[in-house]
């Protein structure tokens, strides 16, 4: 448990330093807002439109193939530190979990979804 | 035991002792020693951070011919001093429309995720700050910190060319920790252990680069585009993007996000070597002082992070589709099958002497790049005849 202090300690000092970086920016520069400078920066032109634009579903869908693989990882790392001690049929049984994880990516792309369209 | 075989002990035990003789409890001592301790490490990463901008200046001079910073101080050393006095006396504004608390969350979340990665990673075989038992994992879970700024400085910023940027940098860091997951069980396999200390203890014979020539070139293309360097600096593009994610940041808020990159990037180069090439082993020598190994691993992190500049300064951007395509099917089919034969020579291999051990992994991962070269040509050259031959009928057609 003790370890995990130091962790603690590291996200609060690792907070710190940027946060008192950004507040010393605060403090020394110059503060005179006016509308045209607080304007969103578009290339020079004034915005057109929204700025949260619609976004392409692509995204998603590689999205949801990383996730199938994100989880996999979870039971693949107890695995992986076992399996000097496990012998030949823990790695087989790992194999044979990887290739059905690989088939379902090649399931996807038969189906097109690793296509940008 | 003295000061020049354990410094971090012997200081720690002194301080310690100063404070309960000062009539402090003894908790609130031990915590305010490792704060102390994590103060002063995190303060060493800024310095070197600081040393880092001149360094990626000179070093891009190098590459495109030029000389780089040499007016202030000897060599230019004293240009990122006053670029970050122009960073901290520059107005800093705020879009409108921006979603403020996001916004202002954003850079400090960029700098926190690259600090916490160092929670974990070993210095020397006495210094290191917390010997995590799932170290590993706890790469991925900090990197996973780091998407998050740049999602939330994309989406609160109030900006089209912003949230493009952050769309395609999430995708492809998501994308590529496929792949890096993959490489980073590969040590896991070979040393028994998630832990980063252990993982290093293990290469005393051979580094893991000789077992898994080929893990380690993955991992190393893995950990490019979770930077979002070129090629893999869709976020960023300067031609169409202008500045991507962190268009609308100006002052020491910028300044928190080009000092992350920096810092990220040498951290990678250093856990690259933490992983395939030893740490901060060196045939022997880290055991002659502590502050020899510092330097050993100081030195291996900085020539990981010269490969990384290399590539970025030698290679164009690629195209988004182009990117997610080669990630999802070039490589992390390659990697998984590397990862499944690495795995079952590992079983194979058990009882067999050291020597034969080492020699079938590189075998087994020199055959694995050929075949994926191979059909990786073979394919493209199916793709090259489709497109000549739609020209050729275009041609007769004219």
């Amino acid at each position: 448990m003790n370890e995990w202090l130091y962790v603690l300690l590291f996200m609060i000092v690792g907070a710190l330093i940027p946060v008192g970086a950004i507040l010393g920016g605060f403090l020394l520069g110059p503060k005179k807002p006016n509308p045209l400078k607080q304007s969103t920066y578009e290339c020079g032109i004034e915005a057109v439109g929204e700025a949260w634009v619609q976004f392409k579903a692509q995204y998603y869908i590689f999205a949801l193939v990383f996730l199938v693989f994100d989880v996999e990882a979870v039971f693949l790392f107890p695995w992986a530190v076992k399996l000097g001690a496990l012998g030949l049929y823990a790695a087989l049984e790992g194999v044979l979990f990887i290739a059905i994880l690989v088939v379902g990516l090649l399931y996807a792309w038969r189906k097109g979804m690793l296509e940008w369209a | 035991m003295n000061f020049w075989t354990d410094p971090l002990k012997v200081a720690a035990d002194w301080l310690q002792g100063v404070f309960t003789s000062w009539g402090m409890n003894e908790v609130f001592a031990h915590v305010l020693v490792a704060f102390l301790g994590v103060l002063l490490l995190i303060t060493i990463l800024m310095v070197i951070d600081i040393f880092l901008v001149w360094i990626e200046r000179k070093v891009v001079a190098r590459f495109q011919d030029r000389i780089g910073p040499n007016r202030l101080g000897p060599f230019g050393l004293i240009q990122p001093f006053a670029d970050i006095i122009k960073l901290i006396i520059k107005e800093d504004t705020t879009p409108a429309g921006a979603d403020k608390v996001v916004y202002n969350l954003a850079p400090i979340l960029s700098m926190m995720s690259v600090l916490i990665i160092w929670s974990v990673v070993p210095i020397a075989p006495v210094i290191l700050s917390v010997n995590l038992n799932v170290g590993v994992l706890f790469l991925i879970a900090a990197g996973a910190i780091g998407t998050l700024s740049i999602i939330m400085a994309g989406w609160s910023s109030n900006n089209k060319f912003a949230l493009i940027g952050a769309f395609r940098q999430v995708a492809m860091m998501v994308a590529f920790e496929v792949p890096m997951l993959a490489m980073l069980l590969i040590p896991t396999i070979f040393a028994g252990s998630m832990n980063m200390n252990d993982i290093i203890q293990a290469q005393g014979g051979l580094w893991y680069f000789v077992l898994s020539p080929l893990g380690a070139l993955i991992f190393l293309v893995a950990i490019i585009a979770e930077l979002g360097r070129a090629p893999f600096d869709l976020s960023e593009g300067e031609s169409e993007l202008v500045a991507g994610f962190n268009i609308e940041y100006s002052g020491m808020k910028f300044g928190m996000f080009y000092a992350g990159e920096l810092l990220h990037a040498m951290t990678f180069g250093g856990i690259w070597g933490i992983l395939f090439f030893g740490g901060y082993r060196f045939f022997g020598l880290e055991q002659v002082s502590p502050f020899l190994a510092i330097a050993i691993f100081l030195f291996k992190a900085l020539l990981g992070y010269w490969v990384i500049m290399w590539v970025k300064y030698t290679m164009m951007r690629i195209r988004i589709d182009q990117m997610l395509v080669f990630n999802w099917v070039f490589l992390t089919p390659l990697s998984f099958a590397l990862l499944m034969v690495t795995a079952l020579m590992n079983a194979l291999l058990q009882g067999a002497p050291v020597w034969l051990y080492a020699a079938g992994m590189f075998l087994s991962n020199v055959v694995v790049a050929w075949i994926a070269l191979e059909v990786a040509r073979s394919v493209s050259r199916k793709e090259r005849q489709k497109v000549e031959g739609v020209a050729q009928v275009a041609e007769a057609h004219h």
